[in-house]
């Protein structure tokens, strides 16, 4: 065959669905919503649904980092609990406490990420094991920590960040904070992944290491690094979620499977090499709308977890069946 | 031919690599128990060191030893199982629920909760087989399905089991705890399964290169699958065990005693690959006996639990790194 | 009578037409000879056979009638098997279970072990005669030879009426080519139909009853009687060979050496003194497991030397890692693409701009790299000639040929004094084959010292401009440009190693 051939075969196949069917699916869902309840689309409607969505959404914006490089990250709801946890012990109320707790925290999870990373890529332990060993040893600082039982309350210039909503805003009236700490980290990270030659690397250390590593790639840094920014994606997580959700030794409990799974519906691949920010934090929101859905008609809490545990599976399966029709 | 592949002078130390991970667990078991000697030595509790404390010690891990039997299927296969700490949960809460401590209801319940095992196992093996789902998603999947189910239901201690049933966890055979002769029946079992038959066989030809298996003619998703559905029953035993020691099943119990994590770590440094392929049962029991000398070593160090808890959480990473830092490959 | 006849199979994967109306046929007690450059077709021809495919046209008969094998179970139960060039065997299983393997005497379920044992031990001494393999040793433990005499068992232990050696010896020492060859000549004696693959004509001339000579998927030559190698070799490469190499340096362009080792070692290698002069191309020879590409790997850093010195332009360098090495100005293109390579779901640009982008700095943009912006690494891989619709089209979807360029222009970018070439033509089609030499040629011209490592010796004999050749992690001989293939498989092969050591 010529060579003609060749290139007019190949670029037949490369024309591939170029959007991402996750915005579809979210747009479906907020319409739903929106017909089983009007009040959805007025600006407390669907802030309050923004702002309850923000911390998943951050969430999966950092674990997205880790499962393109190739992992799993699981000790980002322990670090939660114990984000919040801690902040509370250490501002004992003190509203001043506020200034050097949170980059106090912020540093916490920067050594997390950094024991995960490190544990990983020079240890070569299975990150779902690591990450697991972290959710146990961080879930039992959380409880040495407040000895049992957290006491003591977030001041409220803490809680300012996951709480308020900035009145009388133009266009939308009411602005939570949440929503622009969402929007700032969803945009640092959006940048860092697609826009920097970091980004690049983290995809073809997840794709294949080998080669990385052959290409002279840092590979240890890239994972490492990988690591470090879903801990930090955590601990803020965890500082929203302290504002709206206050103190409790359980308040990250399952937000680690959450957040994978809004990576897995924002097309994420397991295992590396594929992923974008955005998408993961719409199958973030894509998620939260889903369990809003719940709630509206009526079905208990613990339907959740089972719904979720569907979609894992089936937004898994559907991946790896249209790799396989793509022929790959 | 590869970088990475085996040139002839590169045969001596691979071959000395494989010697010590033979032997490795065994290493290991011998460090736990000096340390377990030194601990009470060293504290001079010397009260700990009878035969009855030694059977005291491995009677506390019942259940995380007939999971881990499970666990050892899977991973030899080259799969995994996260869902066993909420089919504990959900096998634990069935069996008190159904037989409400009545002695005639405790062959329906062994019945029902067995059948519930195998089911999951099934859908967890057919999942990951039929539908080319990761193990790892498959499994957490079924984890969250089964905690969604089970929280629906119950929130707290459901039923009760009849006394004939605690004698499952409270009875004596010989001056042995019924529950340790359990265990060692299984593992004998499980070991004659892997040792000498054509499944077992399988097994191992699966998880070490799945390709070459399915050259030889073996069905290999049957072989997977199998192993689930082993792994899930062990589950729902370790389930049926709980509610015989506890009482009564309680939908926590599972995730409160990580078994998931554990049993994996167990299967791990008993020296089964996670890969698959190599390992056994003989070894996830030397990994049971080295948890529980570690544990006993904090409680005669009196360590308080939380830190007990971070100090596991540490230990497990630190044991599966021994193993897997030696790889050359990268993990992810 | 032929045991079984392959008639005008046609095959074809996507980018490459890899057989088209092949004719192929053995007779009980017969070696037939099937040799050919790598990509001629051989190995795809075999899995049709063996049943891993099926043929887009054609018929397979056996024993007088069509058959069509789904899958390679069904063809060893019809008494079709094959020794892999890549063991199928798993290292902890024992000898035993690997033979039976998938087919264990049981009863109820239960493997009959010592039943199992002795007829294990039983098939090994029909053939090896004593060569201390026992049946429970587990096979990770044995040596290479003697674990493909357990391949081999495996393969004749289901009654194989047709056998299939892919390249045997290629993992071989002398003295175990010889037992071997002894199997195969028994194997033949007892009325088996043996197709044997292999590069190397010695093995033609000592075991063949029949030779047919497969070039680009076609029949190029079929001979009845074993010819002279000349003329074997001569099918296998085709007329065009003066056209097909480029020309080699002149000795007014070798310049002076630019990479030098000496005294380098590590676990695979052994004693390595080797100057690579600016200029010029010099390939690298050796049977499998010679220490080839563990000679690439440790310039390159990626399995480095753990003794010995690395000079480069006369100034010493520590190569610890390929970052060093890339940072020095040696780059490697891996042997096996795929695994080593390719970035498969990354585009084609990004794929030629990921070593230029790990030398950079991590938060640097996309478009920019220390080594070029985007647009000129777009040109790059123009001028390296890769086809394809667009440069952001996932590198996976390219043929190899386009792929090998695109990793080509990765490390062009980098302006490299040193290149490592490792199996530089790996599934490549021959046009590619062609650019890729005169690339390499270029490279050497613009004053770039070149290695090129391959298993292919009529590629190494017509590219370099000098040959060294490698034997169980040594240099064991130079050869000239225009040496014979015979005496690179001599040295690689022969006693001139023992009369090194």
């Amino acid at each position: 065959m010529s060579a003609a051939d060749g290139t007019a075969r190949e670029a037949r196949r490369f024309r591939l669905p170029a959007i991402n069917p996750v915005w579809f699916i979210l747009a479906a869902l907020i319409a739903a919503i929106a017909i089983e309840n009007a009040n959805f689309l007025a600006p407390i409607g669907y802030m309050n649904f923004l702002k309850r969505a923000a911390p998943l959404a951050i969430l999966a914006a950092g674990q997205v980092y880790v499962i393109v490089s190739g992992g799993f990250d699981l000790s980002v709801g322990s670090l939660i609990t114990l984000t919040v946890v801690g902040s509370s012990m250490l501002t004992n109320n003190d509203p001043a406490a506020t200034y050097w707790v949170i980059p106090l925290m912020l540093a916490m999870g920067a050594v997390v990420g950094l024991v995960n990373g490190l544990v990983v890529s020079v240890l070569r332990v299975p990150s779902l094991i690591a990450t697991l060993g972290m959710m146990i040893t961080l879930n039992g600082l959380a409880f040495l920590w407040s000895g049992g039982a957290p006491r003591g309350y977030l001041p409220e210039t803490f809680r300012f960040f996951g709480r308020v909503n900035l009145l009388d805003v133009p266009l939308v009236n009411i602005l939570p904070v949440a929503l622009l700490v969402m929007i700032g980290v969803g945009t640092l990270l959006t940048l860092l992944m697609h826009r920097t030659a970091y980004g690049k690397l983290l995809h073809a250390v997840g794709d294949n290491p080998r080669a990385a590593f052959l290409a002279g790639v840092p590979v240890a840094r890239v994972r490492v690094t990988a690591f470090v920014i879903s801990s930090l994606s955590a601990v803020v997580a965890g500082i929203l979620l302290g504002g709206f959700a206050g103190v409790s030794t359980d308040v990250g409990a399952g937000y680690e499977l959450q957040a994978i799974t809004a990576a897995v519906i924002g097309g994420a691949q397991l295992l590396g090499g594929r992923g974008t920010v955005p998408a993961a934090m719409a199958g973030a929101l894509t998620l939260n709308a889903i369990f809003t859905l719940l709630n509206f008609l009526g079905l208990p809490k613990p339907v959740r977890d089972v719904v979720q545990g569907l979609i894992l599976i089936a937004a898994v399966a559907l991946a790896t069946l249209r790799r396989r029709r793509a022929g790959r | 031919m590869t970088v990475a592949d085996a040139a002839a002078p590169a045969r001596p130390p691979r071959r000395l690599a494989r010697r010590f991970e033979r032997y490795a667990p065994a290493l290991i078991l011998l460090l736990a128990a000096a340390s377990y000697l030194g601990v009470v030595f060293g504290t001079g509790q010397t009260q700990y060191l009878t035969a009855d404390n030694l059977i005291a010690i491995l009677n506390r891990s019942i259940a995380l030893g007939i999971t881990a039997v499970g666990q050892t299927f899977v991973i030899l296969v080259g799969s995994i199982d996260l869902s066993v700490a909420n089919l504990i949960s959900v096998a634990a809460v069935l069996a008190s629920f159904i037989m409400k401590g009545e002695a005639s209801m405790i062959v329906p319940a062994v019945i029902a909760v067995l059948g519930v095992g195998a089911l999951v196992g099934l859908v967890n093996g057919l999942v990951i087989t039929k539908l080319s789902v990761n193990p790892l998603i498959a499994t957490l999947g079924m984890a969250l399905l089964l905690q969604g189910a089970l929280s629906a239901n119950f929130n707290n201690f459901a039923g009760s089991v009849p006394d004939a049933w605690k004698l499952f966890a409270y009875g004596e055979i010989m001056g042995l705890p019924v529950g340790l002769v359990f265990l060692a029946v299984l593992a004998l079992l499980a070991w004659f399964l892997l040792r000498r038959t054509r499944l077992g066989s399988d097994m191992y030809a699966v998880g070490g290169n799945r390709d070459a298996a399915r050259f030889a003619g073996i069905k290999t998703d049957n072989v997977i699958i199998a192993s689930h559905v082993l792994c899930s029953l062990a589950a729902a035993t370790a389930g049926l065990y709980l509610a015989a020691r506890l009482g009564s099943g309680a939908p926590w119990i599972g995730r409160d005693g990580v078994y998931d994590l554990e049993s994996i770590a167990v299967v791990v440094i008993g020296g089964t690959v996670l890969a698959g392929g190599r390992g056994g049962v003989l070894g996830t029991m030397a990994g049971v006996m080295i948890f529980s000398l570690i544990d006993s070593v904090f409680n005669v160090a009196g360590v308080d639990a939380f830190a007990k808890q971070v100090l596991r959480g540490v230990i497990i990473v630190a044991a599966v790194a021994l193993y897997a830092a030696r790889s050359k490959r990268f993990a992810a | 009578m032929s045991v079984f006849a392959m008639e005008g199979i046609t095959k074809a994967f996507p980018g490459v037409k890899a057989l088209s109306d092949v004719s192929f046929a053995c007779a009980a007690g017969e070696v037939h000879a099937l040799v050919g450059e790598n990509g001629a077709g051989k190995s795809t021809l075999m899995k049709i056979l063996s049943g891993v495919y099926q043929p887009d046209a054609g018929r397979v008969v056996l024993g007088g009638e069509t058959v069509r094998f789904r899958h390679p179970v069904d063809a060893i139960a019809a008494g079709v098997s094959v020794i892999h060039q890549e063991f199928s065997l798993l290292p902890d299983r024992t000898v035993a279970q690997n033979i039976f393997l998938g087919r264990e005497p049981s009863r109820r379920g239960i493997v009959d072990e010592r039943a199992m044992e002795r007829d294990t031990a039983r098939i090994l001494k029909s053939f090896t005669g004593e060569h201390g393999i026992s049946p429970q040793s587990l096979v990770g433990d044995l040596s290479i030879a003697a674990q493909q005499m357990v391949e081999i068992a495996k393969a004749v232990s289901v009654d194989a009426k047709v056998l299939v050696f892919d390249e045997p010896t290629a993992a071989l020492d002398e003295a175990e080519c010889e037992i071997l060859f002894a199997i195969v000549e028994d194997l033949a004696r007892k009325g088996i139909a043996i197709v044997y693959i292999t590069h190397r004509m010695r093995e033609v001339t000592r075991l063949a009853d029949r030779v047919t000579v497969l070039k680009d998927g076609e029949i190029a030559a079929r001979f009845d009687d074993v010819p002279e190698p000349q003329a074997i070799v001569a099918a296998m490469v085709g007329r065009d060979i003066g056209e097909f190499y480029p020309p080699p340096a002149e000795p007014e362009e070798i310049g002076g050496p630019l990479l030098v080792v000496e005294d380098g070692g590590n676990a695979r290698l052994k004693n390595i003194a080797l100057t690579l002069r600016a200029g010029e191309i010099v390939g690298l020879a050796g049977v499998q497991g010679a220490g080839r590409t563990a000679l690439a790997a440790a310039l390159f850093g990626a399995e480095p030397f753990t003794q010995g010195r690395v000079s480069l332009a006369g100034a010493r360098v520590d190569i610890a890692s390929p970052r060093a090495a890339i940072a020095a100005g040696i780059v490697m293109l891996p042997g096996d693409r795929k695994a080593e390579g390719l970035v498969l779901m990354q585009s084609v640009r990004d794929n030629a701009m990921l070593a230029a982008r790990a030398a950079g700095r991590m938060l640097s943009g996309i478009a920019r790299t220390p080594f070029g912006t985007q647009r000129e690494i777009d040109a790059l891989l123009k001028a390296v000639d890769v086809r394809a619709g667009s440069f952001d089209q996932e590198i996976a979807t390219l043929s190899g040929g386009n792929q090998q360029k695109a990793i080509l222009a990765r490390w062009l970018a980098l302006k490299p004094r040193v290149l490592l070439f490792v199996e530089p033509t790996r599934g490549v089609d021959v046009n590619a084959k062609a650019g890729i030499y005169r690339a390499m040629r270029e490279l050497a011209r613009g004053g770039s010292a070149i290695l090129m490592v391959s298993s292919d010796l009529p590629e190494v004999l017509g590219v370099a401009d000098r040959v060294l050749v490698m034997q169980a992690g040594r240099i064991v001989s130079e050869r000239p440009r225009g040496t014979s293939e015979a005496d690179i498989m001599h040295d690689a092969t022969g006693e001139a190693h023992r009369v090194a050591a």
